[in-house]
């Protein structure tokens, strides 16, 4: 069985956002057991743990603490990425609205080891009752005294501030969220040099995704092998998978790493007409899109990675063979297009080049030469900008030309909706729409 | 209209909260945005006064994120998700629907100065498909009907609360609260996780899978 309810094992109870509910489960028996720690010893946990970054990349969280410069007279600061926008990842913000505590309390021991005085939690603004969540577990957590001025005692002192963002996808990028939390246009920073050594205010930061900072207080607890009792030698431990599209039971599934989509999809109800999914991506639409025939395939990094995409956020979208590709693709390219931040001419102009154009294929004008523009104008926008947006928006299209390209060719005569009823496509009740 | 001084007071502790003052920025321009209901030029002069910006540099900064108007915004904020998951699984109809009621497109406010429109961008809940958004709330799996009804109900001035979070305020009470300046009150509304978040702990205790958190 790969089901591992971790952070999620108390989110059925009605209470479960409070300091009560965590501490009744032992949350924030932690704090005092890590600050007993030396705080090298804490880094040297984590990174026993194999414990990989949630938030898309999978670096190694423990290596990345250990290159923050120790004894350099700066101070150092812990930034939480909880900028959760990437189509398909819906796991953080569930997170922060039922467990905020498991955060917080992650965000005291991981400060600790990174001599860190104080954190930051960059989240998205769009989501008012996240903040209302975290905000009233941090005020909780002051007052019990985990966090301000010598915490339980330990002369650490800590100062937790949660950050408004205002609608920038291109701010869940570390370095552009840096610029946004130093009150500047989010716009991504060329590296190196990065972050842990000179990152917000040019001072040492560390920066990660929600779920891995929400790790750390498990990890204190149980200890490094208790992680890696899960998943592979590459990918320990368990990981927070939000399942979206045509599934019976769409939602978060909370899993071992190396759990198969198919096992996935069995948990999820499996799809709402009983067959195998058309085309599905493993993590968030960045990613390239897989198909029937991966349905076996381990989700782990390194799995995805050999079979030719990533494991992203690892929060897999299912989509069954109502949906047109065409249509699919088009839509997220529109979005990149939308978020691109301008900084950077191959993404900036090639972003709205690429979506111009599979525009007119959704609307059955394409050509057959402009299939092979598509595919050299994204050849030509992979790895020619700062930051990953230019790559991402130049992933869907060749990705879905390798597995539908008789989709794009029907393109240069039938629309998308006429090819496929977007009626079929949607989860609405029968005659709802109008 | 001008910015009223407790809001400049409130201004000056947004800024003391950070040890580099301009980090307030952008909570200080939802905060502005709630008093006037956009960020007007004076909101703009307001923050720049506080943390001795030229108004250029912070209407540069006001200028790249969408959730500051510049115009005056409506009284609600309605948005759908048109994303690929949303608008494949209704998105595109609710859309449809919201617009034809609003009688309004995309940025518009309606003539009434109700409903603001906007078809956003992922909103971080592809499992709830299709969703649309008042005032940044969530309104989970919607139906074109529902979400008319719910701009009826907002129209004839009705209580309206999220499916997964409080009763709705009007975008500037929307817009304070992400600003942080104080508590309004609302952690508590609305479910701790809605059943679609528990899916994978319902299907660990239907196998008698138990709680893997090392006693926790």
């Amino acid at each position: 069985m790969t089901l591992t309810p971790v952070l999620t094992a108390h989110w059925d109870e009605s209470d479960s956002y409070t300091i009560g509910a965590y501490r009744r489960h032992g949350g924030y028996d932690q704090v005092a057991q890590g600050l007993a720690m030396d705080p090298d010893a804490l880094i040297q946990l984590v990174k026993d743990s194999g414990l990989r970054g949630r938030g898309g990349a999978g670096f190694p969280t423990g290596m990345k603490w250990g290159f923050v410069p120790q004894g350099d007279g700066k101070p150092h600061y812990l930034v939480v990425n909880a900028d959760e926008s990437e189509p398909g990842a819906c796991k953080d913000i569930p997170l922060m609205l039922a467990n905020p505590h498991s955060l917080v309390e992650g965000c005291i021991l991981t400060s600790y080891a990174i001599r860190a005085n104080h954190a930051f939690i960059y989240v998205r603004g769009e989501v008012p009752h996240v903040h209302r969540r975290l905000r009233a577990a941090v005020a909780e957590a002051y007052a019990a005294g985990f966090l301000g001025r010598n915490i339980l005692g330990s002369g650490f002192d800590l100062d937790l501030v949660v950050h408004a963002g205002a609608g920038a996808y291109i701010c869940g990028e570390e370095t552009a969220l840096l610029d946004s939390l130093e009150g500047r246009r989010g716009q991504p920073r060329l590296k190196p040099p990065f972050p842990a050594v000179a990152g917000l205010y040019a001072s040492p930061t560390v920066v990660n995704n929600v779920e891995t900072i929400a790790n750390v207080p498990y990890i204190v607890r149980n200890g490094a092998e208790w992680l890696t009792q899960w998943g592979t030698e590459k990918s320990p431990g368990f990981k927070l998978m939000s399942v979206s599209g045509h599934v019976r039971r769409p939602g978060v599934y909370e899993v071992a790493l190396g759990t198969t989509m198919r096992q996935l999809l069995d948990y999820a109800g499996g799809m709402r007409n009983g067959g195998e999914p058309k085309f599905w991506l493993p993590g968030g639409s960045s990613v390239p899109m897989l198909t029937a025939e991966h349905l076996d395939l381990p989700l782990t990094y390194e799995d995805m990675a050999a079979a030719g995409t990533m494991l992203g956020t690892a929060t897999p979208m299912v989509f069954d063979d109502t949906v047109s590709v065409v249509k699919a693709v088009t839509r997220w390219l529109e979005f990149y297009k939308h978020e691109s931040c301008g900084k950077c001419t191959p993404c900036r102009e090639g972003t709205g080049w690429i979506a111009g154009t599979l525009e007119k294929f959704e609307a059955g004008h394409g050509s057959e030469p402009e299939i092979g523009m598509l595919e050299e104008l994204c050849g030509q926008i992979l790895g020619r900008s700062f930051c990953a947006l230019g790559d991402a928006a130049a992933t869907p299209f060749p990705a879905a030309l390798k597995h539908f390209r008789d989709e794009f060719v029907a393109g240069t005569h039938t629309p998308a909706d006429v090819a496929f009823d977007p009626v079929a496509a949607t989860v609405l009740p029968a005659g709802a729409t109008r | 209209m001008s910015i009223p001084e407790t809001t400049r007071g409130e201004l000056a502790e947004l800024a003391g909260r950070y040890p580099d003052a301009r980090s307030a920025l952008l909570p200080m321009l939802h905060l502005v945005q709630s008093v006037e209901g956009y960020v007007s030029p004076d909101g703009i002069a307001a923050c720049a006064e506080t943390l001795a910006l030229s108004t250029a540099e912070v209407a540069a900064v006001a200028t790249f994120y969408t959730m500051y108007k510049r115009r005056p915004a409506g009284k609600h904020h309605v948005g759908v998700c048109t994303n690929t998951m949303c608008a494949l699984l209704g998105g595109d109809a609710v859309w449809d629907a919201v617009s034809a009621r609003a009688g309004v497109g995309h940025d518009e406010v309606s003539q009434d100065g109700t409903f603001d429109l906007e078809r956003i961008e992922c909103q971080a809940a592809c499992t709830h498909a299709p969703v649309m958004t008042v005032d940044w709330e969530f309104f989970d799996r919607t139906t074109p009907d529902e979400a008319v009804e719910v701009l009826d109900r907002l129209a004839a001035g009705e209580e309206v609360r999220s499916t997964r979070g409080p009763v709705v305020r009007g975008y500037r009470a929307a817009s304070r609260t992400i600003s942080g300046i104080d508590d309004d009150g609302l952690t508590g509304d609305g479910p701790n996780a809605d059943e679609l978040m528990l899916a994978g702990l319902r299907a660990a205790e239907e196998r008698g899978v138990p709680a893997a958190d090392g006693g926790r």
